[in-house]
């Protein structure tokens, strides 16, 4: 298909039509469904559409970097025995059913790198921000569809150089998610800083332009294309988060981008920016004078914004379903949207938190420890708010209020840990062990993935016009729940007693010999959550073409905009005008004719206010 | 085929599971959506509160199980500072924890929506509330930070003038240590002048201090109740000292020079009575990701006291002298670290030299 026929997909249905007049093949293009496959799936300018290919594309992504960790967990669970399974699927990385250290750290890395960055990033945000804000809005679609469709495909290229890299010789990259150099600049310091290495810059780079593009087009669709009557401060917390989210991209992601370019500068050009006086393999090397602590600033300036791009979509999402099936409004609308924009002002001032033992002064990092201990109070401010939105509400317990539930109870127990590590004084014994891998693994990683979840049956009604169903989502739920506390709570045991992160086997390990039977139960866990996953992939892809049909066009009884769409909204959206916003989105009152809450399209009536 | 029968068997499951979910769905229908889901509600309600007390339970059955497989008693006193502080915070967030968590399943349970519940209560917002959850959580951060950097200051602070000073450089994959020898100071090197024969650190001959230089791998001998700066590098890529049992680390970073002061309070052997463990070994532990051998990282300390040092120093001849042809190298060069990790860091050289890239 030519770039032309892409470029006009959106104007009309038909290449002989494509000359004719603009404004009116616009109209067609959401009434009739006889686009090309090519155009209507593929190729598309939808955003609803894209924000599908965004999350098919992140739960392939999320299966492929779980099963990783099913792999790893079971060499650190049972070094001891050997896995003919392991060889099917991995070859000679896994000779005699027993993984290689130098591929047991690339599966760590790519489990990392595919879920920060490919799911709970990409899939996510993409998803998501994609999905709502044109409908909660009240826009017809993206400022620029174009771009939009440009940062799926971006997204997508970036998904064929991590996946090419799974394939090379030498293994994809093996130096953690992170990849500090001079471990992932000197192709002599491990296989994994071959050509796989370079992949994953590739990968990475484009990457930052898919975010880039996606970000660019979601600050100027929520702050230009808002219907009538919809004032910022009648927005959903949905789109505020995803605004920020935007937002917080937009402004870091350039910084890791110039960091992964002086890598690959470093690594094929000869530059210096973070080798200095290094002695491997047998020979010194020509670099003098760079900084190996120079890429973990610049990393790291994106890193911990990376943490609140994936949290915040999850926030706003589990804001919406809980005041949503409290059947009450969210508690502190605006506390709300404070506390957003605080963890978002001091996203980008805490990032050295995770570099206190680099040896940096030991004066900056006690302004780091005062900047991060902030964020707890916003982070509680919003707890908080939560727990009064459910207090004397009328709750409708579905699978997405329990998944919101869950976001709340997940991110209070991986949040209080984070005091623990934003304290220097702690966190300079406590650092790279296994509390720091319990800590986020709950709060950024289980937790967002509950806020993602409750989000998925939430609006799934929306995407596909049915419902996913609940049996399987209650299951899905509880054993996730279940799971996620049983493997992550005894490993803040395991980072107390000093057991560093990454180690492939520490049967040689005095200190840490003992933990080997807890390592055992926490792999059988992880088993059964991630066939507990499979079981929600299952029950989304079965529901698409199987799934009870929605009959209503607003089955949760939703004041916001989305839900006033049609069952099988086109592209456009609305038939016929936008419709006009009156009020804020949780106007969960009597309406006077048996409804619990009022639409935001409904005109105030004499005396009332819009908030 | 086993493997293909466990796929087929997950997928039954799955349809199986499905087709319950199914059924409950119609019975819904022809009960009324709204009855059956009062019944779910009941139900999931019900669940919830049973998560949250056998969460509790277990949380509780859980630190039964890690009783006594944590790190003993901190060898050094800023250790002990730390163990003191981390109770404090334990404690703060162990309250905020189970407030909080109480909280949100019993408010799930009490206002699930049933019969005798049918409105909820409209409430969206009080600003006095607001301020009251700023301020506790600040006023409460506020402590925290206090104790902490009270704390970063003391460990971090510079190391008293009667310190021991050693350097420790990692490489991939074990510990090279250095003591400055009789005269007390380390001899400058260069990363240039490094020869795996016979120049591990790249000394320089020309320096008169580096002479009497004494270099180990893999093992550290400190004494007790003497103050030690550690001065910490790395030959090629970061690695980390980590020293569990004094509750600090810091990074071994190519081409920047980090320090680590403290001073252990409790020998090895004293150490070994007290946790009843005859095989009680203070380990540093490679705390940032190096590599293949990453895991076998292993070094050891020993602490001992000034005696049994000195009768231990005055047995290690300088790196120069052993290296040098003119007086053949003694055999306890190397002493025994961990069979394992020498092993893994070994095989690692040996395969280095053959794999091209």
């Amino acid at each position: 298909m030519s770039n032309q026929a892409v470029v006009t997909e959106q104007i009309s249905t038909n290449a002989a039509l494509a000359h004719s007049d603009v404004a009116e093949t616009h109209h067609h293009s959401h009434e009739h469904h006889e686009q090309h496959f090519i155009t209507k799936y593929i190729f598309s300018q939808d955003h609803k559409v894209i924000a599908k290919q965004f999350l098919i594309t992140g739960i392939i992504w999320a299966i492929i970097g779980s099963l990783f960790s099913v792999f790893f967990r079971l060499q650190l669970g049972f070094p001891d025995n050997t896995f003919p399974v392991l060889e099917q699927f991995l070859g000679h990385w896994a000779k005699g059913g027993k993984l290689s250290p130098e591929f047991y750290y690339a599966l760590v890395t790519m489990h990392g790198t595919i879920l920060v960055f490919f799911v709970l990033t990409a899939g996510l945000s993409g998803t998501f921000a994609n999905l709502l804000i044109p409908l909660q809005v009240g826009a017809r679609d993206m400022a620029s569809p174009f771009m939009n469709m440009l940062s799926y495909w971006f997204f997508f290229l970036a998904s064929v150089l991590m996946i090419v890299s799974l394939f090379v010789e030498t293994g994809p990259a093996s130096g953690g998610w992170t990849t500090y150099p001079p471990l992932s600049a000197l192709k002599e310091a491990s296989l994994g800083s071959g050509v796989g290495m370079d992949l994953w810059l590739a990968g990475m780079a484009m990457f930052v332009v898919s975010s880039l593009l996606g970000g660019l087009n979601y600050i100027s669709t929520v702050l230009n294309m808002r219907t009538k009557g919809m004032t910022m401060t009648r927005m959903p917390l949905t789109v505020w988060a995803l605004l920020f989210t935007a937002v917080l991209g937009v402004l870091s992601f350039p910084v890791l981008f110039s960091g992964v370019v002086l890598l690959i500068f470093d690594r094929n050009f000869g530059t210096s920016f973070y080798l200095s006086e290094i002695f491997i393999n047998g020979h010194a090397l020509p670099n003098i004078g760079g900084s190996a602590i120079l890429y973990q600033h610049l990393f790291w300036f994106l890193g911990h914004p990376e943490v609140y791009i994936i949290m915040l979509p999850g926030m706003g999402m589990a804001s919406e379903v809980l005041s949503n099936n409290s059947r009450k409004p969210i508690f502190g609308y605006f506390a709300m949207i404070i506390s957003m924009v605080g963890i978002a002002l001091l996203a980008f001032v805490v990032w050295a938190h995770h570099m206190f033992v680099t040896g940096m002064s030991p004066f900056l990092g006690s302004v780091f420890v005062l900047l991060t201990l902030l964020i707890a109070v916003p982070s509680a401010v919003k707890v908080f708010n939560w727990l009064t939105t459910i207090w004397r509400g009328n709750l409708r317990l579905n699978v997405q209020m329990c998944f919101a539930l869950g976001f709340v109870s997940l991110f209070i127990s991986g949040g209080l840990t984070g005091l623990f590590l934003g304290n220097s004084a702690l966190d300079i014994h406590l650092h790279d062990t296994y509390f720091v891998v319990a800590h986020f693994h709950i709060v950024m990683g289980v937790s967002a993935f509950f806020g993602m979840f409750a989000g998925v049956y939430h609006w799934f009604p929306k995407m596909f016009g049915r419902f996913m169903n609940s049996t399987l989502g209650y299951i899905h739920f509880f054993l996730t729940l279940i799971g996620a506390y049983l493997i992550f709570w005894p490993m803040h045991y395991e980072g107390i007693a000093g057991m560093p992160r990454r180690y492939y086997d520490i049967s040689a390990w005095e200190s840490f010999k003992q933990f080997q039977p807890i390592n055992g139960f926490i792999s059988i866990v992880t088993i059964v959550v991630f066939f507990a996953q499979l079981l929600f992939v299952f029950n989304f892809f079965f529901s698409i073409f199987r799934g009870r049909r929605m009959l209503v066009k607003n089955p949760w009884g939703a004041p916001s905009l989305e839900w006033t769409t049609p069952i099988h909204p086109g592209h456009g959206n609305w038939e016929g005008e936008i419709p006009e916003v009156y009020r804020w989105p949780y106007d969960y009152r009597d309406d006077g004719n048996g409804n619990d809450f009022i639409a935001q399209t409904a005109p105030l009536k004499a005396g009332e206010e819009s908030h | 085929m086993s493997g293909f029968i466990i796929v087929l068997l997950v997928a039954l499951i799955f349809v199986i599971l499905y087709q319950i979910g199914k059924s409950s769905e119609y019975a819904s229908i022809i009960h009324g959506s709204e009855v059956a889901a009062r019944k779910t509600n009941r139900t999931i309600a019900s669940l919830l509160v049973l998560f949250f007390i056998l969460g509790l339970i277990g949380i509780w059955q859980c630190n039964e199980y890690f009783v006594g497989k944590l790190l003993p008693i901190a060898a050094c006193k800023t250790g002990q500072d730390y163990d003191n502080m981390f109770t404090v915070t334990l404690m703060v967030t162990g309250i905020v924890f189970v407030a909080t968590q109480t909280v949100l399943f019993w408010f799930t349970f009490q206002y699930q929506s049933s019969e005798k519940r049918k409105t909820a209560f409209f409430f969206s917002h009080d600003n006095r509330l607001e301020l009251i959850w700023t301020t506790i959580p600040a006023i409460a951060m506020t402590i925290l930070v206090v104790i902490g950097l009270k704390n970063w200051f003391t460990v971090t602070a510079p190391a008293p003038d009667n310190a021991m000073v050693v350097e420790i450089v990692g490489k991939q994959f074990n510990w090279i240590v250095r003591y400055p020898g009789k005269d007390n100071e380390l001899g400058v090197r260069d990363f240039r002048k490094i020869d795996e024969a016979n120049n591990i650190l790249g000394l320089d001959w020309k320096d008169p201090h580096n002479m009497d230089d004494v270099i180990t791998q893999g093992e550290l001998h400190l004494v007790v109740n003497k103050p030690v700066k550690l001065l910490i590098g790395s030959r090629d890529v970061i690695h980390d000292v980590g020293l569990p049992h004094f509750r600090i680390k810091m990074d071994a970073v190519p081409g920047i020079s980090t320090t680590l002061s403290f001073t252990p309070t409790i020998t090895t052997d004293s150490m070994k009575a007290l946790t009843g463990n005859p095989n009680f070994v203070y380990e540093i532990a490679c705390d940032q990701l190096c590599g293949r051998g990453h895991y076998s990282m292993r070094g050891t300390i020993v602490v001992e006291t000034q005696q049994q040092y000195d009768a231990w120093m005055s047995k290690q001849p300088s790196y120069y002298a052993s290296n040098n042809p003119a007086t053949p190298a003694p055999a306890t060069q190397v002493p025994g670290g961990n069979s394992e990790g020498k092993s893994e860091s070994e095989k690692q050289e040996g395969k280095s030299t053959l794999v091209k890239y």
